[in-house]
């Protein structure tokens, strides 16, 4: 029963989060500052992890590869596919959560157990609404691109590395990573990554908003939400795999 | 003016306030006292409607705010302004913005005028050269004192003030409790203190309620306090020392 309270109570604060804004300009600057701190602001962890996946996933595929039946190109194909339809989605949808979902549920979670949640309700303010909607339109909007990202990286990354070390030529890794490329892959990792992105605000957010007690709860509330994050990251994961490629 | 009306809440089968009703006048500083636990802070957030009542009705000004829509309450908590018990202030904000932040939210002036409100309402509580530092920057007292600014910037009808001095100094305290009385006089505002200070109660309260044990035990004014013989509220009032010499001198 526990989890239909939750389910049910989810929503009803998602409804408040998407009530009508109390100042659309206001709203639109938290947007932007949103954007900095969870976009902007994971570039950097986001472009290294995909240069190392990259180069490590280049590297292992080409050894998996050693059938002389197997064409070295298809390293890139491998490389690609991972890439796109896995890597740069999932898994980098994964390591933000944990980075702005604890992030998220901390910072409500303070302002919810410092009143400071109590005094935007006081000022008639809808404080579901200001404090989280911007961070879901923000994620929403930045996850796809640093998905893009990663894509673009891990590919560089694996090519750089992939030369280097030697298991692999230029002409092949290229003709590999355009061989039978079908672009709806893009469009299913940007759908699947806008999905992931919704949940990793909103559900550390949810926990952030509920938080009840002091400081040791606002690190209980993280901790659940960036777990929910991972478990329903990964379900949606599945389900949207089944429903948008099968 | 607010009236309550048989406020009662309980917490999973426990009661906490039980059946209250009071009549808090306006341009005075009315009191809610009572030991920790006996369900001051409840009241006061089923009066603003932080917590929804079990039972019982609030009236601001003869509206009955549990019977109006989300939009009716809305309008209401624009006129209340409050001031929490750890300042409640925005962390990520200065002192200015603090401030400026209700107004931004809940009015349409320009930036300039918002920007005069803020000073104005900062220079009332005597916060000058403050304006651009942090919640983290302050000591209590001047945090206390910005959260009056912020309370005060929207001119609210009503303030809600939950242990204005609790973790300050004596004198710092009757600073901010004199500053309470004289805006509530200045802008005719009906005021609400929570406190467990008698300190407080003495140098400020104008109409007093006592709670115990979530019910409301005594009402009265503060001369009539330091006379009642009700015993929980003598046990209350003269729990201290410097109470029970200042009893014993007065007698």
């Amino acid at each position: 029963m526990n989890i239909f309270f939750h389910f049910g109570r989810y929503f009803l604060l998602m409804k408040r989060a998407f009530g009508k804004p109390e100042k659309i300009s206001i709203y639109r600057d938290r947007v932007f500052e949103e954007m900095y701190i969870l976009g902007v602001g994971s570039l950097g962890i986001v472009a290294i992890i995909s240069v190392f996946i990259g180069a490590v996933i280049t590297i292992q595929s080409a050894f998996s590869f050693s059938n002389p039946l197997v064409p070295i190109y298809a390293v890139g194909v491998a490389m690609r596919d991972s890439m796109i339809l896995e890597f740069a989605p999932t898994i980098v949808s994964l390591i933000l959560a944990g980075k702005i979902g604890s992030s998220i549920a901390s910072e409500i979670g303070t302002m919810r157990v410092s009143e400071q949640i109590d005094a935007l309700e006081i000022m008639g303010i809808n404080s579901a609404g200001f404090l989280i909607l911007p961070k879901i339109i923000a994620a929403v909007f930045f996850n796809p691109i640093l998905t893009i990202f990663s894509m673009f990286l891990g590919i560089l990354g694996g090519y750089i590395f992939g030369l280097m070390a030697g298991v692999v030529t230029d002409y092949e890794y290229i003709y590999g990573i355009t061989y039978q490329f079908i672009p709806y892959d893009v469009t299913y990792a940007l759908i699947k990554s806008a999905v992931f992105a919704f949940i990793m605000a909103s559900v550390p957010a949810y926990h952030g908003y509920y938080t009840r007690g002091g400081a040791l709860e606002v690190g209980q509330s993280s901790t659940k939400g960036v777990v929910y994050s991972f478990i329903l990251i990964l379900a949606f994961d599945l389900i949207l795999t089944q429903l948008l490629l099968v | 003016m607010i009236q309550i009306n048989n406020i009662s809440k309980s917490f999973k089968g426990r009661n906490i306030v039980s059946d209250i009703s009071f009549t808090f006048e306006t341009g005075k500083t009315n009191m809610i006292i009572g030991e920790s636990g006996s369900g001051k802070t409840t009241l006061i957030r089923c009066m603003v409607g932080l917590n929804d009542p079990d039972s019982g009705d609030v009236l601001f000004d003869g509206r009955a705010f549990y019977e109006l829509d989300f939009m009716g309450k809305k309008e209401i908590r624009k006129d209340i302004g409050m001031l929490f018990q750890g300042g409640a202030l925005f962390d990520s904000q200065t002192v200015e913005q603090n401030v400026v932040f209700p107004l931004s939210m809940l009015t349409n002036l320009s930036e300039s005028e918002k920007r005069d409100r803020a000073n104005f309402c900062l220079k009332r509580v005597n916060l000058n050269n403050a304006n651009k530092l942090y919640p983290s920057e302050l000591s209590g007292g001047m945090k206390k004192r910005v959260a009056i600014a912020r309370a005060i910037a929207v001119q609210p009808k009503y303030l809600f003030c939950d242990e204005p001095n609790s973790g300050l100094d004596p004198k710092t305290a009757i600073v901010i409790d004199n500053l309470i009385k004289e805006i509530t006089e200045e802008y005719m505002i009906t005021t609400i203190v929570i406190t467990h200070d008698m300190n407080s109660v003495i140098e400020i309260g104008e109409k007093i309620m006592f709670i115990y044990k979530g019910e409301k035990w005594w009402e009265g004014s503060k001369e009539e306090i330091l006379q009642t013989e009700n015993k929980e509220v003598c046990d209350f009032v003269y729990a201290t020392k410097f109470m029970k010499t200042l009893k014993s001198k007065f007698q």
